[in-house]
């Protein structure tokens, strides 16, 4: 059983509160900006995520017919690889030697930027985040916020290195350098590539929602466009966004709407001066209808990856991003990492959980985290019960019910528990607290004397 | 079997669903109404809020005058311009089709035939519009143009100047796009626009 070393981002004092404010801004901010209505808004999203996922097939073949009548095109795939080959070749194919690219978790799933360098192109992340990163050789930190653990010294000393720059620590410095680097990106780039934040079926068309305005760039400076989205990202409408749209720019950042909404559907038509020639949508499964058929956890696929169910978790704001098995992290991770890659994968991974039951409260699509977990839970006992644990807890309880034995056991296990055996393997991820000096026996003894 | 029946007919096993089974109606649109009242007050603060700039002006005349003023002499494109000339501007001015009290949002539809990196390449944005594009919230879009796909490879809100906190979580404006924004209102309405 492989158990992550949170051991240094613990004892890391700098990281300790970079992430603890981080996320206590955001949380702060989300809570300014929710309205009276919130509740209703919550349970209509939650309802037309359950309508459209219950129906998935349909909306998926609408979604086709419309992108295909508004002159793009859908490509399916089963897989990350699927998908990779395709972006390769059609790159190959179109002579691309560049791509930009927008923040997108789904081609972080599937590793597109390492398959694009092994054929030789150049694939550069835009969002500032994930440029730092990208130079600096790491991977997101968060879904929302992906470096908020570097300082801006840092930020300096990787723009030191990789664009020579001179040494500059403030944030508006620092803007400056990556927006003068990366329009010549954009401007050079034979092809953009975004991720999706929602396929409108009625329509043909995908939705990206920022601030900065690289989704935007990726989107229609380049000559094409291709977009890579999970199959779960559909929704029926186009006025369906009313909502989502909200909920989202709400949970996230704590803005009434995000700085830019793109509506694209298509490729640029007939008299319009500007926009990419080309347009492609990647539709990806890579284990999705595996999900789909549980149907208890289905929600899971509701997620609009807003990361307000990180910022409100008491052990994402302790561990950070980094210490999850897989590239989505913090509650929603640990409840989508064993049903994409099996229980077997990370077994720990729905144990290291309070249950404070915080991520459900905040979640604006109402998936109901904890009970996932306790699911999951009972999932990894049921294929694989630990002998040891199961033993020691029935001797526990059997002690629990015979007084006599406790009064006579209980000094001693607080005198002495033996980090040995199961004991041993319990402690290695959780600290004992210390033990009072007189127990409350003891205490009730001498007060009644 | 190709991907894309794979990937189906998992979905219809996964469901339980047959081809072609019927699917009821998803629930009833939830669209709200906004304010009805002060739309250019509104709108003026909400933009500010975000440090935008509005002005409000009477006639086309003053709007020039003010959009020279928002200029400042700086090099600008109006409506169309290839890539490359609109990448070496200060300044893009466009129109936009509504404009959005509640939240101080320009919506552009690429219908206009405008170029859409107007709004976007250059440091400096400023758009001219008719107080009647004014309308209450984005759900009035919506209920205007229930497909706003129908006649444009694309619809933009903007809200606000380009903006990041990725350094810090510290406020910058204009990281991809432009970091100014300045809309004017010609609130002429003895003439239709
Ligand atoms: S699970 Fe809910 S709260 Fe967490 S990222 Fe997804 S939508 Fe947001």
């Amino acid at each position: 059983m492989k158990t992550p070393d949170v051991t240094a981002a613990l004892g890391d004092k700098k990281l300790q509160l970079a992430i603890y404010s981080a996320t206590a801004r955001l949380g702060e901010r989300r809570r300014e900006t929710i309205t009276s209505d919130h509740e209703e808004l919550r349970q209509y999203a939650h309802d037309i995520k359950k309508h459209t996922l219950d129906h998935l097939d349909f909306y998926l073949e609408q979604l086709e017919r419309n992108v295909e009548a508004r002159g793009g095109k859908v490509i399916w795939a089963k897989d990350g690889a699927e998908a990779c080959a395709f972006i390769q070749n059609l790159a190959r194919k179109r002579g691309v030697k560049v791509i930009v690219k927008s923040k997108s978790m789904t081609t972080e799933e599937i590793h597109l930027n390492e398959h694009l360098e092994e054929v030789g192109i150049e694939a550069v992340e835009t969002d500032l985040g994930e440029y730092i990163l990208q130079l600096g050789g790491e991977k997101p930190f968060h879904i929302i916020a992906p470096a908020l653990h570097k300082t801006k010294e840092d930020v300096s000393d990787i723009f030191e290195k990789h664009l020579h720059s001179k040494r500059e620590t403030s944030p508006e410095g620092l803007t400056k350098i990556a927006r003068v680097a990366l329009r010549e990106k954009f401007l050079e780039a034979g092809m953009g590539i975004t991720g999706a934040n929602f396929l409108v079926a009625d329509s043909g068309a995908i939705v990206l929602v920022e601030n900065e305005g690289n989704a935007r760039l990726s989107s229609s400076a380049p000559k094409i466009h291709v977009a890579v989205s999970g199959i779960e990202k559909v929704i029926p409408r186009a006025q369906d966004l009313g909502v989502f749209l909200k909920l989202l720019a709400r949970s996230a950042t704590g803005q009434p709407l995000s700085v830019y909404t793109s509506f694209l559907a298509g490729a640029k038509r007939e008299g319009e001066p500007d926009g990419p020639e080309e347009f492609y949508l990647v539709l990806l499964d890579n284990g999705r209808t595996r999900l789909l058929a549980d149907e208890s956890k289905r929600q899971s696929l509701y997620c609009i990856r807003c990361g307000a169910c990180l910022n409100h978790c008491p052990v994402y704001r302790k561990i950070g991003g980094y210490n999850y098995p897989w590239v989505y992290s913090g509650p929603i991770g640990k409840i989508l990492t064993p049903q994409f890659m099996g229980i077997e994968h990370d077994p720990w991974l729905p144990f290291a959980s309070s249950l404070c039951g915080a991520c459900g409260e905040v979640c604006p699509v109402k998936i109901e985290i904890p009970r996932i977990l306790l699911e999951l839970r009972s999932d990894k006992v049921a294929n694989d019960p630990d002998r040891a644990e199961l033993w020691s807890f029935k001797v526990w309880a059997w002690v629990m019910r015979h007084p006599k034995f406790y009064a006579r056991l209980a000094p001693l296990a607080l005198s002495a528990a033996p980090p040995v055996g199961p004991v041993k393997k319990w402690l290695s991820q959780r600290d004992l607290p210390v033990p009072p000096a007189k127990s409350f026996r003891d205490l009730w003894k001498e007060r009644s004397k | 079997m190709t991907s894309r029946d794979e990937i189906l007919s998992k979905a219809r096993a996964a469901l339980s669903r047959n081809t072609g089974d019927p699917v009821p109606p998803p629930p009833a649109v939830l669209l709200r109404e906004g304010p009805t009242e002060h739309l250019v007050e509104q709108f003026t603060a909400a933009l500010e809020a975000l440090a935008g700039n509005v002005v409000v002006v009477k006639t086309c005349e003053e709007a020039q005058v003010a959009v020279d003023k928002a200029l400042n002499g700086r090099t600008f494109i109006r409506s169309t311009g290839t890539r490359d000339a609109i990448a070496q501007v200060e300044v893009g001015i466009t129109s936009a089709d509504y404009a959005l009290a509640d939240t101080g949002s320009l919506v552009m539809f690429t219908e206009s035939n405008e170029s859409r990196l107007l709004s976007l390449l250059p440091p400096c944005h400023i758009a001219v519009i008719e107080r009647s594009k004014i309308v209450a919230c984005l759900d009035d879009v919506f209920r205007l143009r229930p497909l706003p796909g129908a006649r444009s490879s694309a619809m933009v809100v903007i809200t606000g100047p380009s903006r990041t906190a990725d350094i810090e979580m510290r406020l910058v404006r204009g990281v991809h796009g432009p970091g100014e924004i300045h809309v004017i209102i010609i609130d002429d309405v003895t003439r239709s626009p």
